[in-house]
């Protein structure tokens, strides 16, 4: 304990650190939950002097009765459902992998977490270009057609050189379940190196004796890695898991780098919002109040998923 | 079943690549350990006793060498297809499963015509469970016992599969003083009831000279005796070996052999006419001085501890290599508690002779 007399000292180090915080984190926060009760609020309304607004739960009511809405929680869900599985066994499969070899190991390891030091828009906007349908472009005596990498790919390993069974990933006229494929692709990809990352930390600090002693016993291998470096991982695999989803709800500038503001394709646009997404809408229409009651409602639904997160892996978790 | 070690070596290469300082760990070990029998590997840190046992369980390859179980020949053979079973210094039970799964675990792997129902693995869970005494912590994980009971329970895992060989690597070393004495029977025990080829590895001289069948003494990467324990002890083949073994250690003086007769100082201690004229290291076992008014051998009383049966007697010469000289007098012999000088005869076979060049053993 530090001497009581001295204590001052510690509040005057900790003084910056809080004073940012309480202005940029913990006012906000405040003043998102007063704004969300508050009836016909906007930020012009306040700017033009009118000081008192009413109170009451309609910003809640109005935002849950838009048809966005229930699309964007629909959208939210199902990319945190998808990919946060998906990216989780894959991170584990690649880490495990990582940590058997020898040679390249640590050359590898930068491969694997370059994606997390790059930009997501811009990474997002590879993505587009590799799932796009350019089109036909050039003169009319010469016309150029390019379908983007994947169908290529699709082409080249099908065989099938006939562009009616090309997948249109993104452009005008795509289906609904071509875009989540995409974002599904999209977003594991994005999240990989973080997840690599820590479950590589927790994979070398594994006492390598539980190995020996696995070895020993005649392990097979897919039973080291269920019986033995999965509940020894578990603590890992729960950190990964939980902020993955909660990640995973906050999904938004993934969705801008594929479709762009547009938040959809052409013909069908905020097709593929998301709950982040929403509350930049709203704010963009200058209703702060719906924005609040969106982030409040946002809030609460990770509230409950990391309880229960929480909830499962202390029952999953070993030690 | 037998295992023999044959020219076994192990080098460890530099980590710097431009020296060469390679470590030689074990050097050209040959031995063979008979069938049955309770082996102790002993020597202070550092001197290859685990790396042997290691290579043995196959989890480290031998730079060069064989090893023999019966008449295979496992060097090539991996740790999973040796049928050994292992226990770890610090046991590394799996922290994640209760008692009874790590256990069961060996015997979940075993494969094709071994293939055991759940029944019988069961059973014979229960079985191993009871010969090291832990059937009521079936259902604990590992951090809910005591060391000793985690012992035994690594003991109970690498005996379940009914190995051919039993590694035990410093297994005593993680419990207090009074358990280590009733595990290291527990281990003699169980060991009697299997009947498995046994080997471990200590750095405790007493704890390998109390079970073992036979010993075998390591310094530096080299076997320095290998024997049955009262036999290493009662003739150690170099200085090295003879400090090695005893509580309290041998005491060592400074000699010289001349005209037949051994002189520590200026006083002729004892008659060895067998040996050449040179100087040498004479090793006394603090059981080999009798206390005699007129014994040529004397020394200066600082202490004189009594611990009822035995006195033990600490005292100092000038000729000594150790600091202090400490014999164990038999507690009815009524010594004079209160002198400042002790003047000793000395029991022949008690007394030890080593060339002061190689510190070989000279034999009389």
């Amino acid at each position: 304990m530090v001497d009581n007399r001295q204590q001052w000292k510690a509040w005057l180090y900790l003084a910056p650190a809080i004073v940012l915080l309480l202005i940029f984190t913990v006012w906000p926060i405040i003043n998102t939950v007063v704004m969300s009760f508050m009836e016909g609020y906007s930020g012009l309304l306040k700017a033009g002097g009118q000081a008192s607004f009413s109170i009451g739960v309609n910003n809640f009511a109005r935002v849950i009765g838009q048809p966005t809405f229930q699309q964007s929680l629909k959208n939210t869900i199902l990319l945190c459902v998808l990919t946060v599985p998906i990216s989780t066994v894959l991170a584990l499969l690649i880490a495990v992998a990582l940590n058997s070899i020898k040679v390249f190991q640590k050359g590898l390891q930068t491969v694997f977490f370059l994606p997390y030091v790059t930009n997501s828009i811009a990474i997002g906007m590879v993505f587009a270009a590799m799932f796009n349908i350019i089109g036909n472009i050039g003169t009319r005596r010469e016309v150029i057609s390019s379908y983007g990498v994947i169908n290529d790919l699709i082409r080249f390993i099908s065989g099938n050189p006939n562009p009616k069974n090309y997948i249109n990933w993104i452009n005008n006229g795509s289906d609904y379940w071509a875009n989540m494929f995409v974002m599904v692709v999209y977003i594991v990809w994005n999240a990989l190196p973080f997840k690599i990352l820590v479950l590589l930390g927790g994979l070398q600090s594994i006492n390598k004796q539980y190995y020996d002693a696995a070895k020993v016993d005649s392990t097979p291998r897919w039973r080291v890695l269920t019986r033995i470096t999965v509940p020894l991982l578990s603590p890992m695999l729960a950190y990964v898991v939980i902020t993955g989803f909660i990640g995973g709800f906050k999904e938004y500038t993934s969705i801008v780098g594929i479709f762009g503001e547009n938040m959809g394709p052409a013909h069908a646009p905020g097709r593929m919002n998301t709950m982040v997404g929403l509350i930049y809408d709203s704010l963009e229409q200058n209703k702060q109040g719906e924005a609040s009651a969106a982030a409040l409602i946002l809030f609460g639904i990770i509230l409950v998923v990391t309880m229960i997160n929480l909830w499962v892996s202390k029952k999953k978790t070993h030690y | 079943m037998k295992i023999v070690l044959e020219n076994l070596t192990k080098i460890f290469p530099s980590r710097n690549k431009k020296s060469n300082d390679e470590v030689i760990a074990v050097n050209n070990f040959n031995f063979e350990i008979p069938d049955g029998k309770l082996i102790g590997l002993l020597g202070p840190s550092g001197c290859g006793k685990s790396t042997t046992l290691y290579m043995i369980s196959g989890l480290q390859k031998p730079t060069g060498g064989k090893i023999y179980f019966g008449e295979d020949d496992v060097t090539e053979l991996s740790t999973e297809n040796r049928g050994i079973g292992l226990v770890f210094q610090n046991y590394a039970l799996y922290p994640h499963m209760t008692v009874k799964q790590n256990i069961l675990f060996p015997l979940q792997n075993l494969k094709g015509a071994d293939k055991m129902t759940k029944e019988a693995m069961l059973e014979r869970a229960y079985e191993v469970a009871k010969l090291v005494q832990i059937e009521t912590l079936m259902d604990r994980k590992p951090s809910e016992l005591s060391g000793g009971q985690q012992q035994r329970v690594a003991i109970a895992r690498a005996l379940v599969k009914m190995p051919r060989v039993l590694l035990l690597d410093e297994p005593l070393s993680n419990l207090d003083a009074r358990l280590r004495l009733q595990t290291r029977e527990e281990i003699r025990r169980i060991q009697k009831e299997t009947g498995i080829t046994t080997i471990f590895v200590t750095h405790d001289q007493e704890e390998a000279m109390s079970i073992s069948d036979m010993i075998v003494v390591m310094k530096l990467g080299v076997m320095q005796q290998i024997g049955a324990p009262q036999d290493v002890y009662d003739s150690p083949a170099n200085l090295f070996v003879a400090k090695f073994l005893g509580t309290p250690p041998i005491n060592v003086f400074e000699g010289r052999v001349q005209g037949g007769k051994l002189f520590i100082g200026d006083a002729a201690v004892m008659d060895v006419n067998s040996v050449e004229d040179q100087d040498v290291h004479v090793g006394i076992r603090p059981e080999g001085f009798i206390v005699d008014e007129n014994g040529p051998l004397v020394c200066n009383v600082s202490n004189v501890e009594v611990m009822g049966r035995d006195v033990s007697v600490v005292s100092t010469h000038e000729n000594s290599e150790n600091p202090i000289i400490r014999s164990i007098i038999n507690a009815d012999e009524r010594m004079n508690v209160a002198a400042e000088t002790v003047r000793y005869t000395l029991k022949p076979h008690k007394v030890f002779l080593f060339s002061k060049e190689t510190e070989e053993r000279i034999y009389f």
